[in-house]
């Protein structure tokens, strides 16, 4: 093969990498084992994983929640299973077809007119949100609730930060968990405030009132979702007047795992849809009449509209969220609220067993879904590293990681795959380790 | 052969803009809405912008590409043409009437002697078209 391309050495193909970063010594990797071996060994190395079979109360933006088997079995299907999602309506109505029905689904779940074909994640969803509003009323100040997930802000900074836009944030009402809009001067100029809701430390935010705020000032309401299986149970953000809504779809049908794959959903109101970033599926007809579906609106894309397109996507999240569109289809809506039903009830009677214990308190007091603070008697931290030790559970999410100035406050997550068992577990867990 | 009317100044970039007072209404010109094919949006300011001449204040969609608007002449955007969200298509059937875009109140008198008169648009049209 070297003389083929006229070298002489192996060497030779790496010249124009400087000599002093070059590697001189051969790669330290193992010697080759046999496909019975390497399982073997894999299987041990998979098995000091204990973390992943712990009984676990972990929310915080990823949820692990249960995903029928035929998620996966359809997901797996050669016609889907491809490496790169085909967008040519010749070769793709397949495709097309799911991404339209996902699209719908987003749509009747958030309560919005039209919604894209995903995005990356919820985080860039939210991002690209704040851009959006930007774009819509050519004003450059955005609101942000201090009670959005402190990585969403964090991707949301790293979006905004050369495009001339300033995130301001809004206050915490300590005692309700809810964002604070007290100062009446802070929406004053904005493009949009933005609010989660349930929010991070698992408060429902009183969405109608902040959408009337935000109206009032000329500024656009968006909405994220970090918890997409709440949907089933609180009134849609649609209804309580968004203008945006984002939501990480990771609930629906996909596992929990390191770093993902999650996917964003993006839903807006049908007069801001030439505003919209991503893809677009909508139908068409054939010469016979046939309906069929097709890429549209692709003109605020970057291919056809370069510099000035509204978002640099040029694809979507294609299995994810196929993922999403198979789980959703196969529980319908009364088995999305029958989970949510469900997870909120569980949370609910983790947080009054909980709260019950000496030494720990529920700081906040606005209604709940799945996820909970819980403020111990001790350093958060500590307690849960001493939880998953000595009593194999992940007792939930040490606040002091985002927030120093809160060490005794944890977030607990609760969803239908926690059994009563486990959350007393918990609870005992808790009581015994003070 | 596109139609130029008479007494509006056009622009080399297929823009026209119909002077009265100190205000100036713009559009583009019927060689623009004809090379663009079928119009389906107008993005248009609004009112209070500001442009300088050559500018870009919008854009407008057809079914085969998007292209930019460009200011004539600098001024503040006084009235948009918002009749133009529902029926863009009127850019095709009128671009110098009804498919009005914006009117400017216009930076000063002299803002027109650097545009073209009908008759050296045409030629122009002319020209580009060899």
């Amino acid at each position: 093969m070297l003389a083929k391309v006229g070298l002489n050495s192996i060497e030779e193909l790496f010249t124009s990498i400087p000599e002093d970063i070059r590697l001189r010594a051969p790669l330290n990797v193992p010697h080759a084992l046999s496909e019975l071996e390497m399982l073997a060994r894999f299987e041990e190395i998979a098995g000091r994983n204990t973390a992943a079979r712990r009984p676990s109360f972990l929310g915080a933006g990823a949820y692990a929640h249960y995903s029928p088997t035929v998620v996966d079995h359809l997901i797996s299907r050669s016609e889907f299973f491809t490496a790169y999602t085909p967008y040519q309506p010749e070769i793709s109505q397949g495709t097309l077809q799911a991404i339209f029905e996902f699209q719908t689904l987003c749509c009747q779940l958030t309560g919005m007119e039209v919604a894209n074909a995903s995005m990356y994640d919820g985080s860039t969803a939210l991002a690209e949100a704040v851009m959006m509003s930007e774009r819509i009323t050519r004003r450059s100040r955005v609101v942000v609730s201090p009670a959005v997930h402190p990585e969403y802000l964090e991707v949301v900074q790293t979006y905004v930060q050369h495009a001339g836009i300033e995130l301001v944030r809004a206050e915490f009402n300590e005692g309700t968990g809810q964002t604070d809009l007290t100062d009446d001067a802070i929406l004053n100029d904005a493009a949009a405030l933005v609010v989660q809701s349930p929010n991070f430390f698992g408060s429902i935010e009183n969405l109608n009132r902040m959408a009337d705020r935000a109206h009032q000032a000329g500024a656009l309401f968006i909405v994220c979702v970090t918890e997409s299986i709440s949907f089933g149970l609180l009134r849609s953000p649609g209804a309580c007047d968004a203008d945006i809504v984002v939501a990480e779809g990771q609930s629906f049908g996909v596992p929990v795992s390191f770093g993902g794959p999650f996917v964003g959903l993006f839903a807006t109101r049908e007069k801001y849809a030439r505003q919209m970033p991503g893809r677009l599926v909508g139908t068409a007809f054939d010469k016979e009449g046939r309906r069929g579906f097709v890429l549209t609106l692709a003109t605020r894309e970057q291919h056809i509209r370069r510099e000035k397109a509204t978002s640099n996507i040029c694809t979507n999240q294609g299995l994810v969220a196929l993922a999403a569109t198979v789980y959703l289809t196969t529980m319908g809506r009364r088995g999305i609220e029958e989970v949510a039903t469900q997870c909120a009830q569980k949370a609910a009677y983790a947080a009054r067993r909980i709260s019950a214990l000496d030494g720990f308190s529920l700081p906040y007091s606005a209604p709940r879904f799945n996820e909970f603070v819980v403020c111990g008697p001790q350093a958060a931290d500590g307690l849960l590293r001493r939880l998953a030790e000595e009593r194999n559970i992940t007792g939930g999410l040490a606040l002091s990681r985002y927030f120093p100035d809160k060490p005794n406050d944890f977030l607990v997550c609760c969803t239908e795959m926690n059994t009563r068992a486990e959350i007393d577990n918990l609870v005992n867990g808790l009581s015994s380790l003070i | 052969m596109a139609n130029v009317p008479e007494k509006l100044h056009y622009s080399k970039d297929h823009e026209w803009v119909r002077v009265e007072g100190e205000t100036g209404t713009v559009g583009i010109t019927d060689h623009a809405q004809h090379a663009l094919g079928d119009v389906v949006y107008v993005e248009l300011p609004k009112v209070g912008d500001k442009f300088e001449a050559h500018e870009a204040f919008g854009s407008v969609e057809s079914v085969k590409a998007v292209s930019e608007l460009f200011s004539p002449v600098s001024g503040v955007v006084t009235e948009v043409n918002e009749s133009l969200q529902d029926e863009p298509e009127k850019v095709n059937t009128d671009p110098y009437g009804e498919a009005w875009m914006i009117r400017i109140r216009v930076g000063s008198a002299g803002e027109v002697d650097g545009l073209l008169s009908s008759a050296e648009y045409e030629d122009y049209l002319k020209a580009e078209t060899e």
